[in-house]
């Protein structure tokens, strides 16, 4: 089944939309600041760019940096909140079920696609501003070619760079699971795949919306985007790992409640569409 | 192959389904026919474990529903309210990942059975075109292609000549009887009398979620105790069958006469004794419309006004 799934989603033009479109966007944030070579304000603007303007090499940190508030999160909730609803209101499902396939196996292969989704999302973004970033920003003549700074001034080898750009990677696919959880458990409850969608993204805006709240700082770090822009703390030396310790913990919690509830209310309910 | 024992469906306050106890037989044709919203699809779902029952029993194949579900939906296939497709990949892509999604499909042998399902509903030569292509027809046929790959014992088909032209009605009736005698149960839910009159052998009725009969087609059709008789001599027949006579009705070359009367073979030697010409003479009997109509209400589409309600305009719902 989780094969049928990974297929159904590779033969699907949407998805392969869905990432041209989330490769193209830092690719538009590159060229704007490749022509203009004005960088954001170190602390202003999407975090890390100003670094970037001095080494290509860090762009694919920066591109994943720049979908990940908005476009990845967006895209995560499309396929997911289509996961299970898109199937009821296309009638599929029905014939899924008698074919006969488990509603437990379903769901998990649908999880399994959403994450294959996912992690396809942030690889081809890091490739393609990888490429994009090598071309565009050339170290300037006068600076050491080759040396990459990291946030705390210090230098980063090649192969330290090549590891964290991975774990960045890792930690912001790993971010999207816990949108992925609440869109697919919303996919449960309606046939509406746009409803399910647009119900994981008000969750998630109302998340941001406490992070920044003071009023709210009792539960502020229990919010699924708290850490969200934790992957930062991967590029200081020494690193972080604090938050990004509590981010991963408090996704995984995010993931598995959530996934909980939606495989608990789509084994226990009446199919009718 | 299907038993059921006093089965209910509650939604909320409407009760859709209830205390239906059905029972269809190995190599039966079984009819299972209900004005629209007399529950018909929530008992077919209820038969194949989408919608939980609210009380009662259901065994499919032998097996518990919905508890080895699984097990008995193995040799059945289906056709539920409407063909589905993926509607941006081909007729063969959907039946091939249909197949590939759950149990007992080979893969070696997945291209051959693919094959042959097209083959068997006229959909051999349908190439690479999307199903978001096709007509309502070829979607209907796809559909009944899915529900035939691996040989069912048991075909659980619900309105499955919806879309279709009399030419594909009569293609899908014959190739289900031909399914039928060599081995595969039929069971059909529709609201269309004349599809169940030609294709079933066990007719059973649903009215607002009540199973009102049950029984062999043959039974039903009973003779009502008249007898049609079209003859140019009408006025001497009348004559014959004076207080028998029911009525008269001018038609081509004569009258049709409609007489009471129990043994047709008794009524033909005493007209032509006497010397009448017949054209026409034929026993009357109960159609199953007739007893379909006598024994269920309207559908649930027809909506009428409450009595002392008149002339009040249609609040919004309480």
């Amino acid at each position: 089944m989780i094969r049928v799934e990974l297929r159904k989603l590779l033969t699907r033009p949407r998805t392969w939309v869905a990432v041209g479109l989330l490769c193209l966007l830092p690719a538009i944030v590159a060229v704007f600041l490749a022509v203009t070579d004005v960088a954001p304000r170190p602390g202003e603007g999407p975090a890390f760019l100003s670094a970037v303007l001095a080494n290509g090499k860090l762009f694919p940190a920066a591109a994943l940096g720049i979908v990940l508030p908005l476009f990845l999160p967006v895209a995560v909730a499309v396929v997911a909140g289509d996961a299970i609803a898109g199937e009821a209101s296309g009638g599929t499902l029905r014939y899924l079920l008698v074919r006969p396939v488990g509603r437990t196996r379903l769901i998990v292969a649908k999880f399994v696609s959403v994450v294959a989704f996912l992690l396809l999302s942030v690889v081809a973004v890091a490739i393609t501003a990888y490429l994009v970033g090598s071309r565009l920003f050339v170290p300037k003549p006068g600076t050491t070619a080759g040396i990459v700074t990291g946030l705390s001034g210090t230098t980063l080898t090649a192969r330290d760079l090549a590891v964290r750009t991975v774990l960045v990677i890792l930690y912001i696919a790993w971010s999207m699971v816990g949108v992925a959880a609440v869109a697919l458990f919303l996919s449960t409850l309606t046939e509406s795949s746009l409803g399910a969608a647009l119900g994981a993204l008000a969750a998630l805006v109302l998340s941001q919306v406490l992070v920044t709240l003071d009023a709210a700082a009792s539960v502020r770090d229990y919010l699924p985007t708290r850490y969200w822009l934790a992957w930062v703390d991967l590029f200081r030396e020494p690193v972080l790992w604090h938050d990004i310790q509590r981010g991963v913990v408090v996704q995984g919690a995010y993931a598995v409640v959530l996934l909980g509830l939606a495989w608990a209310n789509f084994a226990s309910r009446d199919v009718t569409a | 192959m299907i038993r059921t024992d006093g089965v209910t469906k509650r939604f909320g306050s409407v009760l859709a389904v209830d205390d239906v106890s059905l029972d269809v037989r190995e190599g039966d044709r079984y009819g299972f026919l209900g004005p629209n919203g007399s529950g018909k699809t929530t008992t077919v779902r209820m038969l194949l474990g989408l919608v939980f029952a609210t009380r009662g029993s259901i065994e499919l194949l032998g097996r518990p529903v919905p508890r080895q579900a699984r097990d008995a939906l193995r040799e059945v296939g289906t056709l539920v309210e409407g063909p589905a497709a993926y509607r941006h990949l081909s007729g063969r892509a959907n039946l091939t990942l249909l197949d590939a999604a759950g149990p007992d499909g080979s893969r070696r042998t997945r291209r051959a059975r693919v094959d042959a399902a097209l083959e068997q509903v006229g959909l051999a030569g349908i190439g690479r075109r999307p199903v978001g292509a096709y007509s309502l027809g070829m979607r209907q046929r796809l559909g009944l292609a899915a529900a035939l790959m691996r040989t069912p014992r048991l075909l659980v088909l619900d309105e499955p000549t919806n879309g279709l032209d009399p030419r594909g009605i009569r293609d899908v009736r014959d190739l289900l009887v031909e399914l039928n005698l060599a081995g595969t149960t039929v069971f059909l839910s529709s609201h269309l009398l004349g599809e169940v009159e030609a294709l079933c052998t066990r007719v059973g009725v649903l009215d607002r979620g009540r199973l009102v009969v049950q029984d062999d087609l043959a039974a039903l059709q009973t003779p009502t105790g008249r007898v049609l008789v079209r003859t140019p001599d009408a006025a001497i027949a009348a004559g014959l069958l004076d207080g028998r006579l029911e009525s008269r009705t001018p038609c081509e070359h004569g009258e049709l006469l409609v007489v009471r009367y129990a043994d047709a073979a008794e009524l033909t030697r005493q007209l032509v004794g006497a010397g009448v010409r017949i054209d026409e003479l034929r026993p009357e009997r109960h159609t199953l419309e007739d007893t379909v109509l006598a024994l269920s209400g309207p559908g649930s589409d027809v909506v009428s006004r409450r009595p002392g309600r008149r002339g009040q305009r249609p609040g919004p719902p309480s």
